[in-house]
């Protein structure tokens, strides 16, 4: 709880990245199990955020042998991308931004989802949720950086 | 060493678990569509759909097409091919998936071209001339009405055709039928309701070849 005391404060933030990782390679595998096992569609949008998150893998990997406190800021960065992007298209399922500014021309409507859990977990959604969590344990983790 | 040994082992679980699941599903896949092979057959086919071929074939192949899908147009000389491969035993029947948005408009047009007969050169038409009527892959109805104005049929009762309740009701039942199936992309065959184990031109012929093989 000290955040004064450096090795524990490190230990945390390290305790935090590996969790950050679990997660984005959680959402990585999931993806592609939707996608290259279940044979979902994948939208423009989809492209953009698994640019964000594929990435994030390996990133926080890295940063976690040996532990740089630095990797929060390069990951941060992709983490708020793919945020962003994850939001709009949330936005666009829930129809609140309107389906004519979709930038979807292949066929797949980014506003059409295809899985769908417990009634309102869609693959957005998921997106959303990845991103939200992963930049809120970046964001403890940098926090926790000794001073 | 105790962090490297978690992130290995939290590494090497998430491949086991994403290979697992992988097998598990590939596995329902193989036994749904065993299954579903032949119970399908009434809601893979329509009756009235464009047929190309002889009608008393024992071997059909039904194709989900979209008329904007560059692939559905790089397929049609195969069944071409396939239907003159085997003489008198292999029809293709054409069902709607207007997937490209504005394509729910053009397949109004080949349904009504269909009512006058002439389904297959109004088709022929569009394929040919995909990139005067597709705009970054969206449909332009208006172009593609342009473009069936150089077909020998009665051009007023295609306009109006194209709106009439039969014609309507053809394409919602493909479609319909589309989603029971999972046609989620065109080109999609069903050759006697089995679906391509994989996509591809190898694949259909393969399968083609086995159904003939199977009927007669």
């Amino acid at each position: 709880m000290t955040d004064n005391d450096p090795a524990r404060a490190a230990g945390g933030g390290w305790s935090l990245v590996f969790m950050a990782w679990v997660l984005v390679t959680a959402a990585t595998l999931g993806s592609l199990f939707f996608s290259e096992v279940m044979a979902v569609p994948v939208c423009v949008l989809c492209w953009y955020q698994r640019i964000a998150m594929y990435p994030l893998v390996v990133i926080l990997a890295i940063g976690l042998f040996p532990y740089d406190k630095d990797v929060v800021r390069y990951a941060g960065v992709l983490a708020a991308i793919g945020w962003l992007l994850a939001i709009f298209q949330v936005l666009l399922v829930a129809g609140i931004i309107p389906e004519k500014i979709q930038p979807c021309v292949q066929g797949i409507p980014c506003s059409e989802t295809h899985v769908s859990l417990l009634g309102f977990l869609n693959i957005p959604v998921l997106s959303f949720l990845t991103f939200t969590l992963t930049g809120i344990l970046l964001l403890f983790a940098h926090r926790m950086k000794p001073s | 060493m105790n962090r490297k040994t978690l992130f290995v082992s939290v590494a090497g679980l998430f491949v086991l678990v994403f290979v697992m699941l992988t097998l598990i599903y590939q596995n329902y896949q193989g036994s749904l569509q065993g299954r579903s092979a032949n119970a399908n057959q009434s809601v893979v086919e329509r009756q009235g759909a464009p047929i190309k071929g002889p009608v008393d074939a024992r071997v059909t192949i039904v194709e989900f097409f979209d008329p904007a899908c560059g692939t559905c147009a790089d397929f049609y000389p195969l069944l071409k091919k396939l239907i003159d491969q085997y003489p008198g035993k292999v029809r293709v029947m054409m069902r709607y998936a207007p997937l490209h948005s504005g394509s729910d408009q053009v397949v109004k047009m080949l349904e009504a071209a269909h009512l006058q007969g002439k389904f297959w050169p109004a088709l022929e038409l569009l394929f040919k001339n995909q990139p005067r009527w597709i705009v970054n892959h969206v449909s332009q109805p208006m172009r593609a009405r342009g473009i069936l104005n150089g077909l020998a049929l009665d051009h007023k009762k295609l306009d109006t055709d194209m709106n009439q309740t039969s014609v309507t009701q053809a394409i919602q039942q493909d479609v319909k039928a589309s989603q029971v199936l999972n046609v989620r992309a065109t080109p999609e065959f069903f050759v006697n309701g089995r679906p391509m184990p994989s996509f591809g031109f190898e694949q259909l012929s393969e399968l083609v070849k086995d159904a003939v093989a199977d009927a007669y």
